[in-house]
């Protein structure tokens, strides 16, 4: 009971601990390079705890994230809603793909997620990003391993699923 | 238990109601796009739920705050002096050049008050602190720890010691976002010092010029022209410094110059900032005159009964 809790805590934590660490700013010259949080966080979670992640889920931490610091309302909850249905739709594969294979498929998420931004932003009538903007999926792959690892280890620390 | 999970998600076959719940769900943002990009809900709602939002801004400018602290805990003695000294330089030179300027400030009023202008040369400022926060609007836009609850409006001009930072955007119960005039779709009125040249500088791509597009191909503009707010429009007070040109050439189109500005105040690395509470002088006509009849001494009849005619007029006017 108590674990089962814990477990629900560590989840909504981690979510949380996601989109504040998209508000927090980089300096100045590393600005380009920070990855998006909460994508990379939902991916872990709709890969190793399928039940938990559904697409109302990925919707409302969307618009929790939109709420904290979109442009428009709905944005990333719709960005955010298309990474995970990919995510699951593919979750037995990319759940037995070696390290590498993995990061590059969440590469290919993440850059699916800058065309959608990109489209969404385009047509309300923003004006294109600087090509420095295209660096940040890159990041958030390259931190893939890092990141899986680690709050697999945390979880197994805890020992809670 | 895991053994269960996996067999409902097949390796292969995708289920028709996975992907009529993504198409709901994509619907349901879109709409909330629309919806929001039409009447600014995204404004109000954060308004409501600031009691999250705010602290979550707090939260996040934590960091921030704490890589400060840290830099300035461990920053060397030697430096800090030398930062002191300069400091006290050029405060020294600025209340040189405030006392010269007090009495030219004083003729200019009395001037003023011969011309019948209400232009004053006060300043009824705020200060206010950035929040380090990043609202993911590629570094156009600014946090304050200032808001409704402190006087703040949308549409107030934000100065820092060099010049025009921007305008407070958008408004909660305790902290404010500034539009800086770098982001692409911001414009400010501007002058060239030199010339008095009116045209506009718009923000620009690369998030750190400003550009001015449509110069006349015979105006002489140069680089190192400043340029100062020109007060048209009515948002901006006019004299504030805005930047300075960098270069200047014929757009690709030949009709026009095209200059590129570099924004005079630190956009980058202000901490403290200022609100400029008076705004510009209000655009447009001049509100309308109440409308009255002819002075009541001149009206027929009795020249003492003035004092008591309006008020029976009035009376039989209201219905």
């Amino acid at each position: 009971m108590n674990k089962q809790r814990l477990s629900l805590w560590w989840f909504v934590g981690t979510l949380v601990f996601a989109l504040l660490s998209m508000l927090v700013p980089l300096p100045g010259v590393l600005e380009p390079f920070k990855p998006y949080w909460p994508a990379l966080f939902l991916l872990y979670w709709s890969l190793e705890s399928e039940d938990r992640v559904t697409l109302g889920l990925a919707f409302m931490v969307g618009l929790g994230a939109d709420l904290l610091n979109g442009v428009v309302l709905g944005e990333q909850a719709l960005r955010l809603c298309a990474l995970v249905f990919i995510a699951l739709r593919f979750r037995s594969r990319l759940r037995f793909f070696p390290m590498w294979q993995q990061a590059l498929a969440v590469l290919a998420l993440l850059l699916n997620d800058r065309i959608l931004l990109l489209i969404v932003r385009v047509l309300a009538g923003a004006s294109l990003p600087p090509a420095s903007w295209w660096i940040s999926p890159f990041v958030g792959a390259a931190l893939w391993p890092f990141l899986f690892l680690l709050l697999d280890d945390l979880r197994a620390r805890l020992r809670i699923q | 238990m895991a053994r269960t999970r996996d067999e409902s998600s097949p390796l292969f076959a995708g289920n028709a109601a996975g992907t009529l719940r993504l198409i709901f769900y994509l619907a349901l943002a879109v709409v909330l796009m629309v919806l929001d990009h039409r009447n600014g809900w995204l404004w109000r709602l954060r308004y409501t739920a600031s009691a999250v939002v705010e602290p979550m801004y707090r939260l996040a400018g934590l960091p921030a705050v704490g890589v400060r602290t840290v830099s300035v805990a461990f920053a060397d003695r030697q430096r800090l002096t030398e930062q002191n000294q300069r400091l006290r330089e050029d405060l020294l030179l600025a209340n040189a050049k405030l006392n010269r300027m007090a009495a030219v400030a004083e003729q200019n009023q009395r001037l003023k008050e011969l011309l019948d202008t209400q232009h004053s040369l006060e300043l009824n400022v705020q200060l206010a602190r950035v929040v380090g926060v990043d609202l993911g609007a590629y570094r156009y836009q600014l946090t304050l720890n200032m808001g409704a609850r402190d006087g703040v409006r949308p549409g107030q001009p934000v100065i820092d010691a060099h010049g025009v930072m921007g305008q407070v955007k958008e408004v909660l119960p305790t902290t404010s976002v500034v539009m800086l005039i770098t982001d692409p779709s911001h414009a400010i009125p501007v002058v060239i010092e030199r010339t008095g040249l009116r045209t506009v500088a718009y923000g620009s791509r690369d998030g750190d010029q400003l550009a001015l597009p449509n110069l006349p191909l015979a105006a002489d503009v140069r680089a190192s022209d400043k340029l100062l707010t020109s007060g048209l429009g009515g948002r901006f007070p006019p004299g504030f410094p805005v930047g300075e040109v960098v270069s200047v050439a014929p757009a690709a189109t030949g009709m026009f110059q095209v200059a590129q500005a570099r924004p005079a105040a630190d956009l980058d690395r202000s901490e403290d900032v200022l609100l400029l509470h008076d705004q510009a002088e209000p655009d447009g006509p001049p509100a309308p005159v109440t409308p009255m009849g002819p002075p009541a001494e001149l009206a027929p009849g009795t020249s003492s009964a003035a004092p008591p005619m309006p008020t029976p007029t009035s009376h039989g006017a209201t219905p």
